[in-house]
């Protein structure tokens, strides 16, 4: 290879931008490990005084310095999966609108329109639900449940507004964009010819859309759900607004509660000593439970890629011992 | 049962594009017709108009019969599904559903259908497996992903595919363009045998292939059918000066 000489006597970008984009790629890990060691840091005094009771005692005094989070992970952990199951159909009803069924001249204005919904800051779905969700929730639906379903201890009132149900519908609100989005862009990844397989053999449109596209497409679906679930635990503003901030275990869908998230953003900024520290660790748990979903967010994408992306590729298990002789 | 297909006078716009000029053909029942003409002539379109697959898609519109024996399938009151199961397709790119296994994929039409279950269905996907000689290959690995095969082989599990719920008329839209010589050889076979028993429409853009494989052969240039004969006589004496011209490398 020594007889090629290259013309050009400059050319250090080929040794400087690897160089470059590994320091960049590298930097975004130490970021994270650094968030993760500060959080851990403040975090510790509240770890070794109250070790895993923290995790499931309700009491939470700064007068007597004893703190649990039993009720702000319950009620995210509520919040979020009632989020979940309400945004979750529909937004990936909408994308299949989107994807397969609209005609062309409303597929991209509603496509637009979705992902404006994205693009709200959550404050502003903040305000919206003081202004129009709670008042609506306290006489409306919240009234409705309460007086029907009253005697369950999930709807059991009174219904002032702001409540878990609430919380729910706001984020419900808030993960819909991203949910219909996501899914949409993956049910047009569906290679057309598979579609067109379908049809062929004599399916109609509702065969080809839940024997072809939602299976091929699910792994990007499952992705987009648990994206969402992450935006919905760690959502901290909007919730905070209507939620009602008490903190009690939450068993009334109709009661106001907490989130971690809102915890933090109601006592932040006057916790100090071990008040601060169990903040803390409660973002810690955060931390740790968004890192789980995304961890187990991969493994599913990893695990149903391994197909999905052989499939295209013709003569992958040659080596493995299909009598093939093409 | 195998029954002839007739196209009188048909004509094809996607938007105001006219694609397909007045074509009239015939194939006959138990015989490979090959569609040949140069790339964007028409020749697919064509092919897709038999089993009303543009129907899939805004801004197309057709003029003219097409009868499978004595029934018009263009008629508007066609039922398309129906239709659609009584025309196989095999398409130019082998597209095994990358979600199935291998006996899923042949059994799909059939349990689409609601055509057969239990073990009427297992011996039904391997006479077909057979049928299109690929059992052998395929035996121990029935459960692996039906996309995971080579590309020869993902196409002879089209035809599986197509054949399990036995259709009468099998549209074949290049089915061996992007398989090698060996694997484009068992298909050519598998074509062979299959007009013992169906109505077989081939486009290919492979004149060696339309000679060896077909019956009868006809040529389309933009969008018009310039002629078409039987291929022992069409590929000698070419009655256009435009085939001949096409058939000997002078154009297209």
């Amino acid at each position: 290879m020594e007889q090629i000489k290259i013309a050009s006597p400059k050319r250090n970008g080929e040794g400087i931008f690897p160089f470059l984009t590994a320091a960049a790629a590298v930097s975004m890990l130490l970021l994270v490990g650094a968030i993760f060691l500060v959080v851990l840091w403040g975090a510790w005094p509240a770890l070794r005084a109250f070790g895993p009771a923290f995790l499931f005692s309700a009491v939470w005094n700064p007068v007597i310095d004893v703190y649990g989070a039993a009720p702000a992970i319950l009620g995210t952990v509520i919040t979020s999966l009632l989020a979940l199951a309400l945004a979750g159909p529909l937004g990936v009803g909408t994308a299949i609108f989107l994807s397969e069924l609209a005609p062309h001249w409303l597929k991209k204005p509603v496509s637009f329109l979705v992902e404006l919904l994205a693009a709200v800051p959550s404050v502003v779905y903040g305000v919206w639900g003081i202004f129009v969700l709670v008042p609506w929730m306290r006489t409306g639906p919240g009234l409705f449940l309460e007086s029907r379903l009253g005697f369950l201890p999930f709807f059991q009132g009174p219904s002032i507004g702001v409540s878990v149900l609430t919380a729910g519908l706001v984020l419900t609100i808030m993960i819909l964009p991203t949910i219909a989005a996501i899914s949409r862009e993956v049910m047009r990844a569906v290679p057309q010819d598979l579609r067109e397989g379908l049809f062929a053999l004599g399916a109609t449109r509702w065969e080809m859309i839940t024997r072809v596209v939602l299976p091929v497409s699910r792994t990007g679906i499952t992705g987009a759900l648990l994206l969402a679930l992450g935006r919905a635990i760690g959502e901290a503003m909007a919730v905070t607004m209507v939620i009602g901030n008490a903190n009690v275990i939450p068993v009334s869908l109709l009661a106001p509660a907490q989130t971690a998230a809102s915890q933090v953003v109601n006592e932040f900024p006057e916790a100090f000593g071990l008040h601060l520290s169990s903040l803390l660790l409660l973002g810690l748990l955060l931390f740790m439970i968004t890192l789980l979903i995304n961890l187990v967010a991969v493994w599913l994408v990893y695990r149903t890629d391994q197909w999905s992306s052989g499939a295209r590729q013709p003569g992958k298990l040659k080596g493995k011992g299909v009598a093939g002789h093409a | 049962m195998a029954l002839d297909v007739t196209i009188e006078n048909l004509s094809f716009w996607f938007g105001r594009q006219q694609v397909l000029k007045n074509v009239s053909l015939r194939a006959c029942q138990k015989e490979v017709t090959a569609l040949i003409g140069p790339s964007g002539c028409g020749k697919t379109t064509l092919l897709r108009c038999i089993n009303r697959l543009h129907d899939l898609y805004a801004g197309a519109s057709v003029a003219g019969k097409i009868l499978i024996g004595e029934e018009n399938i263009l008629d508007a009151g066609t039922n398309r599904v129906e239709l659609r199961r009584r025309v196989g397709m095999i398409f130019q790119k082998p597209n095994p559903f990358p979600h199935l296994s291998v006996f899923e994929n042949v059994a799909s039409g059939l349990r689409l259908h609601g055509l057969a279950y239990g073990r009427s269905l297992r011996e039904r996907v391997e006479a077909c497996l057979r049928k299109a000689a690929l059992w052998d290959e395929v035996k121990d690995f029935l459960d692996r992903p039906g996309a995971l095969l080579s590309g020869g082989q993902q196409q002879r599990l089209c035809i599986a595919r197509a054949l399990a719920i036995e259709p009468e008329v099998f549209l074949m839209d290049e089915p061996c363009a992007s398989l090698d010589p060996v694997s484009t050889m068992h298909i050519e076979e598998l074509i062979k045998e299959l007009q013992e028993e169906y109505t077989v429409i081939i486009v290919t853009h492979n004149m060696q292939q339309a000679a060896r494989i077909s019956r009868q052969t006809a040529f389309v240039l933009h969008g018009e059918l310039v002629e078409a004969g039987p291929t022992a006589e069409l590929f000698v004496h070419a009655r256009d000066s435009r085939t001949e011209a096409y058939l000997t490398g002078k154009m297209g």
